[in-house]
């Protein structure tokens, strides 16, 4: 329910998002710091071995439905699945790509957890929001389903669940947030049997892939994916085959996607506040005109000019 | 047979009258079996039956259900199309109250009505479209996201929707009879027509940024930091345009609903309308090209996508010429085709923004049943028109107040009568 805060908050952003300072929509983009300590998840994609023990273990603790064919068929490999599309109802689903040598490479697919996600600025009742922790978490009692999430997020993630007509979700990788805030790690990081998945707080994550990197500078590429794309992710890969080659989206920029809409926001408040001024004063020279007109044929004309 | 005590049937009596336009049940039941009618009540009839199967088993029942392009026709035309056409309402209010351009005064209701049906039924678009719609108040009372564009979008149609039903609250009020309420609805027009500007300028643009989250999504064609101001340019020629075929519209169909004032002025205000398109339109099509250049996507002219893009700016270049010769030659029906024509081609805009070229690298579908529900909404706002023209002082003066409106010179009686 509304607090006087939230009043406050809104108030801000409707009338004066550009002059008020803490609460207006247009310092909230730059302003981001972010919690330092808060958790993301490192992919090696040189370690990983396409089990899909990860997949089985994501399926379990968060209660999916069972899937078609059993996490052991390999078959599922033959297309480039999504998580939770149709059919495929799954947070996270691996896929097999091939290096130049033909080499099996693996690449885990789920949401990014990005550090300003585009679905959090797109959403307008709060649903999506990126938590302290890290995860970027849905609040199902508040979203009504507008989608918005879905068409702002630049690695297509978001999925909703059309078939249901009363209580539909927008589904994704939660990065187990029901787990992480009891302090238990992630099911794809604590199944993985190769150690192919990390997690920790993201700022020891970077250091961590960069160290694997430097000391084995002929088995990595060059290229911490999640870094600085899209403004910096809490899921990062380190892989040997360039990220192009592996459907990874390289269009996303290293912009925090809040920024894209964030000088439009900032328009708000000084067109709120002077339009009115702006078309009162013509109102009122056109209104002065007639009146002028008007005096030599009769005084008691104001009844006109309102029409 | 009940009887009634003499207050009711008088209240019953004035009811139908208002109603059944002074008819009969029978009569007027009769009257409205003509073909028009029965084939828009069989369209409506389908549209309800997918909508129930919508709200019953879920949005798959009537659209693509994508996750690559979540929102297809109901918010892409309902909704991004809609709109801009119904910048007339504030368009109109603009130009007779604010810049006193009385000779607009003629079409101004009309603007209003079809300002307000526009925006209510986007709302009532996005009332399918959204997943649990009995949440759509959540914005303005439950929680906010203050950085959301789609936030202000949200805030912005409810108000604008609560002014644009305030402004059409005079006509309504003569039809009742209501002297006293109308009198004071009228008190409050220039505020209306106020804060209908600043709503209107800012949601309008607020479309268009809503894909400013979408770079790489949408293609770098349609992609720019200008498309708030592109939005905002085009849908005021887009009101004007639709305006101009309305009324055309109207004085082939609802010629008996007008006063003859009305019809008149018609033919003049389409060239004005025209005029002021053109000069719209031409800017519009130099910014377009100042955003391409801007963004320096010229490499993606010679691609299929570039060849469509290069179909719509051309459609868009050629229109302010084809305003200009219609009104250099005062030739109305010219202006009314282009204004056609405009109508399209703001909608191709639209729809290549929301639609078609969103998502440009993934397959595109949408599902046949979208289409039928789209055309059976908007035949029911078709039908809400033709009631509401049909009833209250719309493409007409109220004789009652007919004397506030012709001037300079009726002004006089106005005087001596107020006083």
């Amino acid at each position: 329910m509304m607090s006087r805060r939230d009043f406050l908050k809104i108030g801000g952003s409707l009338l004066a998002g550009s002059l008020v300072g803490d609460h207006g929509m247009a310092s909230a983009a730059k302003s981001f710091t972010g919690n330092p300590d808060r958790y993301g998840m490192l992919s090696d994609l040189t370690r990983c071995i396409g089990c899909r023990r990860c997949e089985a273990a994501c399926n379990k603790a968060n209660n999916l439905p069972e899937p078609k064919t059993s996490f052991e068929d390999e078959s599922v490999f033959e297309e480039k699945r999504k998580p939770y599309v149709a059919d495929v109802q799954a947070y996270t689903v691996v896929n097999r790509y091939y290096d130049s040598n033909g080499k099996p490479v693996y690449r885990k697919v789920q949401c990014m957890h990005c550090d300003e996600p585009a679905c959090a600025s797109a959403c307008p009742v709060v649903a999506m929001k990126k938590s302290k922790e890290g995860p970027v978490i849905w609040n199902e009692d508040v979203c009504f389903g507008c989608r918005y999430c879905i068409v702002a997020c630049p690695f297509h993630v978001p999925a909703y669940e059309y078939s249901n007509a009363f209580t539909p979700k927008v589904q994704k990788c939660f990065m187990c947030y029901h787990r992480i805030s009891e302090g238990i790690v992630p099911a794809c990081a604590e199944a993985c049997p190769v150690e192919a998945i990390t997690f920790g707080k993201r700022s020891e994550l970077i250091k961590l892939a960069w160290t694997r990197i430097l000391s084995e500078p002929d088995k990595y590429i060059d290229h911490v994916y999640g870094e600085h794309e899209a403004g910096g992710t809490g899921w990062l890969y380190i892989s040997g085959v360039p990220f192009s080659q592996l459907d990874f989206p390289m269009d996303v920029g290293t912009t925090p996607y809040p920024e894209y809409t964030k000088d439009f926001l900032s328009m708000v408040g000084l067109t709120l506040i002077s339009w009115p001024a702006l078309f009162g004063g013509i109102y009122l020279m056109s209104n002065h005109r007639a009146e002028n007109v008007q005096d030599e044929v009769v005084d008691s004309e104001k009844e006109e000019d309102k029409l | 047979m009940i009887k009634f005590p003499a207050w009711i049937n008088e209240y019953i009596d004035w009811i139908s009258d208002k109603l059944f336009m002074g008819l009969t049940i029978k009569e007027y039941m009769k009257r409205l079996l003509t073909p028009f009618n029965i084939i828009a009540g069989l369209i409506v009839f389908v549209g309800l039956y997918f909508l129930i199967q919508r709200y019953t088993q879920g949005l798959v029942a009537v659209t693509e259900a994508s996750n690559e392009l979540p929102w297809g026709l109901f918010l892409g035309i309902g909704l991004f199309t809609q709109v801009p056409y119904s910048s007339v309402g504030f368009v109109l209010g603009t130009a007779v109250y604010i810049f006193g351009l009385k000779k607009y005064h003629p079409v101004l209701k009309n603007a209003i009505l079809l300002g307000f049906l526009g925006y209510f039924f986007a709302v009532v678009f996005i009332l399918i479209d959204i997943g649990r719609p009995w949440r759509i108040y959540y914005p303005m009372v439950i929680s906010f996201g203050t950085n959301s564009v789609l936030f202000l979008v949200a805030w912005h149609v409810a108000l604008y929707n609560l002014v644009q039903a305030l402004e059409l609250a005079p006509p309504a009020f003569e039809w009742l009879g209501f002297k006293t309420l109308r009198r004071w609805a009228k008190i409050i027009t220039l505020a209306l027509v106020i804060s209908g500007i600043m709503l209107s300028t800012l949601h309008q643009s607020a479309l268009g940024a809503m894909f400013l989250l979408t770079p790489g999504k949408l293609h770098p064609l349609w992609y720019t930091s200008f498309l708030p101001w592109l939005f905002f340019v085009s849908c005021i020629p887009a009101g004007l345009a639709y305006l101009i075929v309305v009324s055309k519209l109207t004085q082939i169909f609802l010629k008996d609903k007008a006063d003859s004032h009305y019809l008149k002025s018609l033919d003049n205000i389409s060239l004005g309308l025209g005029k002021a398109s053109a000069l719209i339109l031409i800017t519009y099509v130099g910014l377009r090209l100042y955003s391409v250049a801007q963004e320096n996507v010229w490499q993606y002219l010679n691609t299929p996508y570039g060849h469509w893009f290069f179909v719509e700016f051309s459609l868009f270049a050629i229109l302010p010429f084809l305003f200009y010769y219609g009104v250099q030659r005062k030739n109305v029906g010219f202006v009314q085709l282009t204004a056609l024509l405009t109508i399209f081609t703001i909608a191709l805009n639209r729809v290549n923004t929301t639609l078609i070229a969103f998502n440009w690298q993934l397959p595109h579908h949408i599902y046949w049943k979208e289409g039928v529900v789209l055309i059976a909404v908007l035949t029911i706002q078709l039908l809400i028109y033709r009631w509401v023209v049909n009833r209250m002082p719309i493409l007409r003066e109220h004789p009652d107040y007919i004397s506030e409106v012709h001037l300079p010179s009726a002004g006089t009686s106005v005087a001596s009568k107020g006083s």
